[in-house]
């Protein structure tokens, strides 16, 4: 039986960039509205949107932040990235009041005033000794905030702008990266087959 | 601190192909823009920038078409610009493809379209390109693909708009455009000395000393076309000369 991969078109600027990279690999994304098929779905994308707030509005609004709650606190495979990382805390300084998953502690702020922001940059990835998918290289971030306290219980990838913040997180089948898979040439390319390759069936 | 310096090669979009010419004028065929980014992307560029500069509607729909074919094989950052006047717009080519949309002519007529693209798709995604012309009190905006000038200051005009969510400047030197004599350095100066957001050197470049030269004058990245579509030389050449030249780029 083919996987039933999904994307959550969290009317997120670069869809179809997340969509390219999947494509090149094999694995065809649908995209998705409802609780009951984020619930179906062999792996969920839920990829960057344009603010953390802007999220929280969207999936509350479709209904898909309780469903998308569960699958990360059952460690099945789900993928997020940029915002959709930061979405895993429970706050933001960007959006002050609006409510993440809560799914690792911690809150998101902004980097510091001294800092050219937003980074659009590539940085290094240095991945925690109990890392299983993100593997030491280069990887491209676009962000004005970040997670910046590795949380217990999560395999924590850091970076360094200015001061060290969190670059990915893994726990079971989730894996949530700040920086762009998709935009990271081949290194994020292979990191996404190593999630193809650890959550299942391919294809 | 400053971030990693981004090496980005710029391919000029007309009508499906790549052209170059002299402060925007006199365009030459320079190939296949498909074949040319995933040739710069496995040469190490960090990041691809088109512009389509079609004077036609026709040429327009034309360059949705070629930005998907970019897409297909870029595993980079895209961005895309030329003829954006509306939300819509920007739409159309981030659901074609483009991770970040350029906005110019369209800004200065109508500033508000700034705090439109940045609320809807974020800053990080709301590049500001401008074209500045010398003049005898500095640089002045020019619009229309330089034909036509503007009251605004080139300085001014990107501080007024990042304070309304630009989330990147992209600084071209009319002056210097094709004329390979090296950035307009006090230019690059003077603008990244504004803002606070990134500004990505733009026009004259002939070699790296001029890239290493617009990296210390204040440029987090540096526009190249060119030195790359005349095979003159390649991005891992110029990365290897800027890394000797003490700015830090991505290894190739």
């Amino acid at each position: 039986m083919t996987a039933r991969n999904v994307i959550i078109p969290t009317g997120t600027a670069n869809l179809a960039s997340v969509l390219a990279a999947f494509r090149r690999l094999g694995v065809d994304l649908a995209p998705v509205q409802t609780a009951a098929e984020v619930d179906a779905a062999d792996r969920v994308v839920l990829p960057g949107v344009g603010t953390f707030g802007a999220a929280a509005d969207r999936l509350e609004e479709v209904g898909l932040t309780d469903a998308l709650r569960r699958r990360i606190a059952a460690g099945l495979p789900t993928l997020a990235v940029c915002v959709g990382m930061q979405f895993l805390a429970s706050s933001s300084e960007e959006s002050p009041g609006a409510a993440g998953l809560g799914a690792v502690e911690g809150s998101v702020s902004r980097f510091d005033d001294d800092l050219i922001v937003p980074q659009l940059a590539w940085s290094q990835v240095m991945p925690d000794p109990a890392s299983r998918l993100v593997e030491p290289g280069w990887a491209y971030f676009a962000n004005s905030f970040k997670l910046t306290n590795p949380p217990d219980r999560w395999a924590s990838s850091t970076a360094t702008y200015g001061k060290p913040f969190v670059a990915a997180l893994e726990r079971d089948g989730v894996l949530a990266c700040q920086f762009h898979p998709e935009l990271s040439g081949q290194w994020g390319s292979d990191l996404l087959q190593r999630w193809l390759d650890a959550t299942g069936v391919t294809a | 601190m400053r971030p990693v310096t981004r090496v980005v090669p710029c391919l000029d979009i007309r009508d499906g192909r790549i052209v170059k010419g002299v402060k925007f004028q006199n365009l030459a065929d320079m190939g296949d823009p498909a074949t040319r980014a995933e040739l710069y992307q496995d040469q190490g560029a960090d990041e691809i920038v088109l512009l389509d500069v079609s004077a036609t509607p026709e040429g327009r729909a034309h360059s949705l078409d070629t930005v998907r074919r970019v897409r297909d094989r870029l595993s980079i950052p895209l961005t895309v610009g030329g003829g954006v006047r509306t939300g819509d717009d920007a739409a159309r080519l981030l659901d074609a493809g483009a991770d970040k949309v350029g906005i110019n002519t369209a800004a200065v007529a109508r500033p508000g379209l700034i705090a439109e693209m940045a609320d809807r798709f974020g800053s990080q995604c709301t590049v500001l390109a401008i074209d500045a012309a010398r003049n005898d009190a500095g640089w002045s905006v020019v619009v229309r693909s330089g034909t036509e000038s503007t009251p605004l200051g080139a300085p001014a005009w990107a501080a007024t708009a990042t304070d309304s969510g630009a989330g990147e400047i992209l600084l071209t030197s009319w002056d210097r455009d094709g004329t390979n004599q090296g950035y307009d350095l006090e230019l690059v100066s003077a603008v990244s000395s504004r803002v606070s957001v990134p500004v990505i050197a733009s026009g004259g470049a002939s070699d790296a000393a001029d890239l290493i030269d617009g990296v210390n004058a204040g440029a987090s990245a540096v526009l190249i076309a060119s030195m790359l579509h005349t095979n003159r030389t390649t991005v891992e050449r110029i990365k290897a000369e800027m890394l000797a030249g003490g700015i830090e780029v991505r290894p190739c």
